[in-house]
């Protein structure tokens, strides 16, 4: 097992490489970073001095593939291609190009993010679960029905009116929490409490709809006819039999997901303020600024991947017949 | 010539993707095993009234698809022809004058007056602060304004309108199918009064006559009310969220149909051949899928707007560059999303390649790639098809997200996402701007519950591992 992890580690590296020069072409082939250095300086009576000027305080100032000024190696390695790839490689994400280091920005604003997504993924998932083994305990009647209808108006609905009418109501009407915001330590969870109950709500369509094919998937195989004819209640056999098998292909898609959560979510902290990983994105996003989305998407790659090597660890944890070769 | 046809990017692919519709359809009507699955959807009665729903928006979509620039009034040189530089679509004339009234800021719906206090020039020349009386919404009324009892009016005369319509329809509809099955004209009614045709036409009726309802009742009081209200700008929200309906059908269809001959072609490729074919398509699909679909978009997006910006000669008008901006988003998206497809592809190829009938077409010697055309390409039609209907609701869904994240469409797009976008604002506004938001809601949710009702039907139709069930 240990020799097969190792592989799938190793296959991370081109895959970050092809990963890293997808983004390269983006940001700087399709866009010279004379483009680049033009759009921040203001487009329009901008001198060549300037921009050069800004490409040097940003090191841009080197040429993409090939760097004829130098000789042997040097050819290859003083260029953006190999600087920009290297440093990301080493974690050395360098400044933003507003000129904050992004690795100090990265560090702060990790908390606030995992401190949205850990409790809105697993106050979903307990959620998501109960309203799906429910459904299966009553399918077929009118309740699995109702909740069926229920969770394709849930799913129907775009988060962001989920986001709007929370924060009209519960802000703005009742004033149960403050709109948005955040605060450190314990002051967090007035914050925190309305965007978390929306994910979950936001969530529950999708979820519950597809946790429950996946138990009634699981209800129609032989074992439990074994364990109905035994005389089992069908209780014991939901709670004892279907949902143990059942959470296999549940904990191993949730498995992915984990890793990611530093990421934050994008919308839900830019809607409430939450000063996370997720905000600073899309205000990198909406600033123009290319050095901190070509190191979001590195590492959003990097923990993908990290995610897809878990999955396999947990398979091998939760189903004895499965060996990693 | 008075007018002059406008093909946009966009537009030319939406006509390519009806005339692939119109092209499958002939070829599923003359098999019988492709006919099947479609004859299950066709008795399933929620999915059949989602269809109906869903046709009427894909109706709106088409119309708002034709562009044309109308010729200017030229006196003095009759030879020679100018047209507007106004690009509008068939759907604008259709409804016209709605997107051209245009009243100074917000109303609300149904208002005669404006949402904020203005100051008011008499006729006597003195000046007073108050609500001015809207230049079109509820003008034909004069001074005696008197709303509920006009609108009601309008509406019942409408109503009876669509009735009369839908009763005429009806009849025709039964006169018809009656004399193909060659039973009496009462027996055919009440089968399908009582349900028990065989395609759910009862439901596909019923929702006909609520479709021609509304619409007959919307578009009366349209002509002379603002009936969703105006915008900050004074444009109408009802002509806003219907020309938005292309902009969503667009995203939902464009990029499947984008990504759909790459999903496929390195799908089946993958599957069949293995080897280093295989590693290397699971590789560049790998890649892909490891990127978080946002970033990557945005990342795309970013690029495109500098070189929109950095090359102004190569998009002439304001509609080709929003245009171009859709499209690309369509690509992007497309990009993003055609990973999973092409892996469940490849995996079912993997499948097939095993079967009995794949190894007998070798041994009789047909060449690699028909057997991918006429042996597997069939088989995965189903997963195809099922994953063209799942997206859409999605997509359009994403839609609204990327806007308000700001890399979606163009910010002078009529769309749903940009309307949600700005009425984050006039929420916070006092007193509140709630329309906007509410059109955007009705529209959305129904496009996205109709879709997702019939993609339902057509998933539990076409998906093998379902049948069972029944």
């Amino acid at each position: 097992m240990i020799s097969y992890l190792l592989r799938r580690i190793l296959y991370a590296v081109p895959i970050l490489i092809g990963v890293n020069i997808l983004t390269f072409a983006l940001f700087f082939v399709i866009n010279t970073p004379d483009d680049v250095a033009r759009m921040h300086l203001g487009q329009k009576r901008v001198t060549a001095e300037a921009i050069e000027r800004w490409k040097q305080s940003h090191g841009y100032d080197r040429p993409l593939f090939y760097n004829r000024t130098q000789a042997g190696v040097r050819v290859f390695t003083e260029t953006l291609l190999f600087t920009k790839t290297i440093n990301l490689f080493v974690f050395n994400f360098g400044s933003s190009d507003q000129g904050r280091d992004i690795s100090y920005d990265i560090g702060q604003r990790m908390w606030p993010s995992l401190a949205l997504a850990v409790p809105t993924l697993l106050v979903g998932l307990w959620v998501n679960i109960s309203f799906a083994l429910l459904m299966a305990f009553f399918r077929g009647k009118y309740f699995d029905l109702g909740g069926i209808i229920l969770c394709v108006v849930l799913m129907s609905i775009s988060t962001l009116f989920y986001i709007i009418g929370g924060q009209y109501l519960f802000g703005k009407i009742l004033k149960l929490v403050p709109i948005s915001g955040y605060h450190s330590g314990i002051n967090a969870l007035k914050f925190l409490i309305l965007p978390v109950i929306i994910g979950v709500i936001g969530g529950i369509g999708a979820g519950s709809r597809w946790y429950r094919t996946i138990f009634l998937e699981e209800i129609g195989k032989e074992y439990v006819k074994t364990a109905r004819s035994k005389g089992l209640p069908e209780i014991v056999i939901l709670y004892k039999h279907v949902l143990r098998n059942a959470l296999i292909p549940i904990l191993t898609g949730v498995v992915v997901v984990i890793p990611t959560l530093f990421l934050g979510s994008l919308i839900m902290e830019s809607f409430f303020g939450i000063p996370g990983l997720g905000s600073y994105t899309i205000d990198a996003i909406q600033q123009q600024d290319f050095a901190i989305v070509r190191v979001m998407v590195f590492i959003g790659t990097l923990l993908y991947i990290i995610g897809l090597v878990l999955t396999d660890i947990s398979y091998v944890i939760v189903d004895p017949r499965i060996r990693l070769e | 010539m008075p007018i002059k046809p406008v093909i946009l990017w966009t537009d030319a692919l939406v006509f390519l993707l009806v005339f692939a519709i119109g092209a499958y359809y002939l070829r599923v009507r003359r098999q019988e095993h492709l006919r099947a699955p479609w004859r299950q959807v066709a008795k399933r009665r929620l999915g059949m009234s989602a269809l109906v729903v869903l046709l009427c928006f894909v109706l709106v979509g088409l119309l708002d698809s034709v562009h044309i620039r109308r010729v200017l009034p030229n006196n003095n040189n009759a030879d020679k022809l100018n047209y507007s530089t106004q690009v509008e679509s068939l759907l604008d004339v259709l409804i016209s004058p709605l997107g051209a009234e245009i009243e100074k800021t917000y109303s609300a719906p149904f208002a005669a007056y404006l949402y904020t206090k203005n100051i008011i020039e008499m006729p006597d020349g003195s000046e007073i602060r108050g609500y001015p009386r809207l230049t079109y919404g509820g003008s034909h009324l004069g001074d005696s304004v008197s709303r509920s009892s006009d609108i009601f009016t309008r509406s019942l005369k409408a109503a009876f309108k669509a009735l009369i319509a839908w009763l005429l329809l009806t009849l025709a509809f039964l006169f018809f199918s009656a004399r193909r099955s060659r039973i009496p004209f009462m027996q055919q009614a009440k089968i399908i009064l009582y349900g028990r045709s065989f395609v759910a036409w009862r439901e596909i009726l019923l929702t006909v006559g609520l479709v021609l309802l509304i619409v007959s009742i919307s578009i009366n009081l349209a002509q002379g009310y603002h009936i969703l209200g105006t915008d900050k700008v004074g444009k109408d929200v009802f002509y806003e969220s219907l020309r938005s309906i292309r902009t969503g059908l667009i995203i939902g269809t464009l990029t499947t149909l984008v990504m759909l001959p790459f999903a496929t072609a390195f799908g089946t490729l993958a599957g069949y051949f293995g080897g280093w074919i295989d590693d290397a398509i699971q590789y560049v699909y790998t890649t892909l899928s490891s990127i978080p679909g946002v970033l990557l978009i945005s990342a795309a997006i970013l690029s495109l707007q500098v070189f929109i910006t950095n090359h102004p000669d190569l998009f002439s008008t304001l509609e080709i560059r929003a245009d171009t901006r859709l499209l690309a988003l369509c690509v992007i998206l497309g990009i993003g999303s055609w990973t999973s497809l092409c892996r469940i592809l490849r995996g079912e190829t993997l499948k097939l390649r095993e079967m009995e009938f794949i190894t007998a077409a070798c041994a009789l010697g047909v060449g690699h790639l028909k057997i991918i055309r006429r042996h597997i390409l069939p088989n995965i039609m189903h997963i195809i098809l099922i994953t063209i209907v799942l997206d859409f609701s999605m997509l359009v869904l994403a839609e609204a997200v990327l806007s308000y994240v700001g890399v979606g469409v163009d910010p002078t797009t009529y769309s749903w996402g940009n309307m949600i976008n700005s009425a984050r604002l006039e929420l916070a506004r006092e007193p509140i701007v709630w329309w906007p938001l509410l059109a955007a809601f009705i529209m959305m949710f129904t496009l996205v519950v109709s879709a997702n009702l019939f993609s339902d039907a057509v998933r539990d139709a076409f998906d093998p591992r379902l049948r069972y069930v029944e």
